[in-house]
């Protein structure tokens, strides 16, 4: 790739274009450069498109929780784009017990300790853990 | 605190770059493609049983850690790396190490670090980063795919170097302690394209090195056919995106180490290796030409067998003409 070749097509997603990276390409000597690049088409379809994929999973979620087929936590781990293994690793917790724990009868059941614990993998406080998805809320 | 006096430059890949950048700090002058070349970074592996959220493990880049440590072995570079169990000692050891004077390299996962763009934030554990000071409670750091240096608050560094999840960082660290009056480049130049040719030749299984691209040239192949059109358009999206995403450089770390393989042909004075860059830039582009494709067929989201094969066909195209140049890379006398 020679360095005029090198694509400058910016993504206005997520700050994607806030970074200049650098990649290498051969300059009109023939000797190699590193050149900064705002993004690159091919690229960005798919940095958006995987993006997409967890946007549309976390609206399906969000539906469900709503519906009261699934438990907040479930909403919140996708938000925060875990997955069941991982949520496991940062609770503490056997995948088996997480899994139960997606089950809204089960997770109105949760002590406190095990609810503050959640809240605090997420970044966020029990009440909006336990409230998200209720009715009178957005 | 004290000050180290540290000067940040952007390099495409995380290890590379922090290993330029601390060795430049040493007072040795190796560039980020040296580096990358020296350690042995290129490489290719495709594992489709290994779901990384859901889809199957494609790398173009040898396993995290190698290339710093294949480095300080080569260079003859004298290091201290550590790990920890709890976080409270790795931060101690990261104000000890500091005030000490040395800018500290470190694992930490993409997702803790704020001063990187949203787009790139998953929970990828194995980024490279310098910390080389602190201010007031901020640490300042020094990460390689960026053009700035940041500033990170305590909290979100420990969270950073003590993620969970494949592979945990543990709070790993490193820095150079000591380095030798005299480098010999050429004999570590030497090693790294030697290693680099056995592993992308001589693994016998079917997923690492150079056959592993023809594995995934038969899988897109049968995409169509196994797959939805929105879970192939999703697997070619990974690929794409370990492609070029991520601080590759460009065609999977093909440019970069093009680059590496015109710097060794003038520090060494071989026609024969600034000759084999020229051949690796053109393979590169064979890459990105393939890439480009894939983003078509992915943007399509068509089931359509006909561009599937097409697609198959042009990473064939790599692997055979890799194939050939590994080969022939293999059999020069350094």
């Amino acid at each position: 790739m020679d360095i005029n070749e090198v694509p400058q097509d910016p993504l206005e997603y997520k700050d994607r274009d806030k970074l200049k990276k650098l990649v290498y390409a051969v300059g009109k000597d023939g000797r190699y450069e590193g050149v900064g690049s705002v993004g690159w088409e091919a690229e960005n379809a798919a940095t958006r498109q995987a993006w997409q994929a967890i946007e549309d999973e976390l609206a399906e979620t969000e539906r469900r929780v709503r519906s009261g087929e699934l438990s907040p936590l479930v909403y919140f781990m996708q938000k925060k784009l875990m997955d069941v293994t991982l949520l496991a690793k940062y609770a503490g917790k056997w995948q088996w017990q997480v899994k139960r724990h997606f089950k809204p009868n089960v997770f109105s059941k949760l002590s406190q300790q095990m609810l503050q614990r959640y809240a605090e993998v997420f970044g966020i406080t029990v009440e909006e853990l336990i409230n998200f998805g209720k009715s009178n809320q957005i | 605190m004290k000050v180290i006096e540290y000067t940040h430059t952007q390099h495409a890949h995380c290890e590379s770059g922090v290993t330029a950048n601390l060795l430049c700090h040493q007072g040795i002058d190796i560039s980020e493609p040296m580096a990358f070349g020296i350690g042995a970074g290129i490489f290719f592996a495709h594992l489709p049983f290994v779901k990384v959220s859901g889809t199957p493990g494609t790398t173009f880049r040898t396993w995290p850690g190698a290339i710093f440590k294949r480095v300080a072995q080569r260079l003859d570079i004298k290091v201290h790396t550590e790990k920890f169990r709890s976080p409270e000692k790795a931060m101690a050891a990261l104000d000890e190490a500091l005030e000490a004077g040395y800018p500290t390299g470190m694992l930490g996962s993409v997702f803790y670090l704020p001063y990187l763009p949203e787009a790139f934030r998953f929970h990828f554990n194995a980024h490279n980063l310098i910390v080389y000071g602190k201010e007031g409670n901020e640490y300042l750091v020094s990460d390689p795919v960026i053009d700035y240096v940041a500033r990170i608050a305590p909290e979100d560094l420990v969270k950073a170097r003590f993620a969970k999840g494949t592979p945990e960082p543990r709070g790993f660290m490193y820095y150079v302690t000591d380095v030798p009056s005299d480098i010999d480049f050429k004999k570590a130049i030497a090693q790294g394209i030697r290693q680099t040719c056995f592993f992308m030749l001589s693994p016998p299984l079917p997923w690492f090195g150079n056959k592993a691209i023809f594995l995934l040239a038969r899988k897109i192949k049968d995409y169509p056919k196994k797959l939805s059109a929105r879970k192939a358009a999703l697997y070619l999206g990974n690929i794409i995106r370990m492609q070029e995403e991520i601080g590759t450089g460009g065609a999977g770390f093909r440019y970069l180490y093009a680059a590496f393989l015109q710097e060794a042909g003038e520090k060494l004075r071989r026609d024969d290796l600034s000759e084999m860059s020229v051949e690796l830039t053109q393979i590169g582009d064979d890459w990105r030409n393939f890439a480009y494709h894939a983003a078509r067929q992915m943007k399509a989201r068509q089931s359509d067998i006909v561009s599937f094969d097409e697609l198959s066909g042009l990473l064939r195209i790599c692997g055979e003409k890799e194939r050939s140049f590994f080969k022939r890379m293999d059999k020069l006398k350094l």
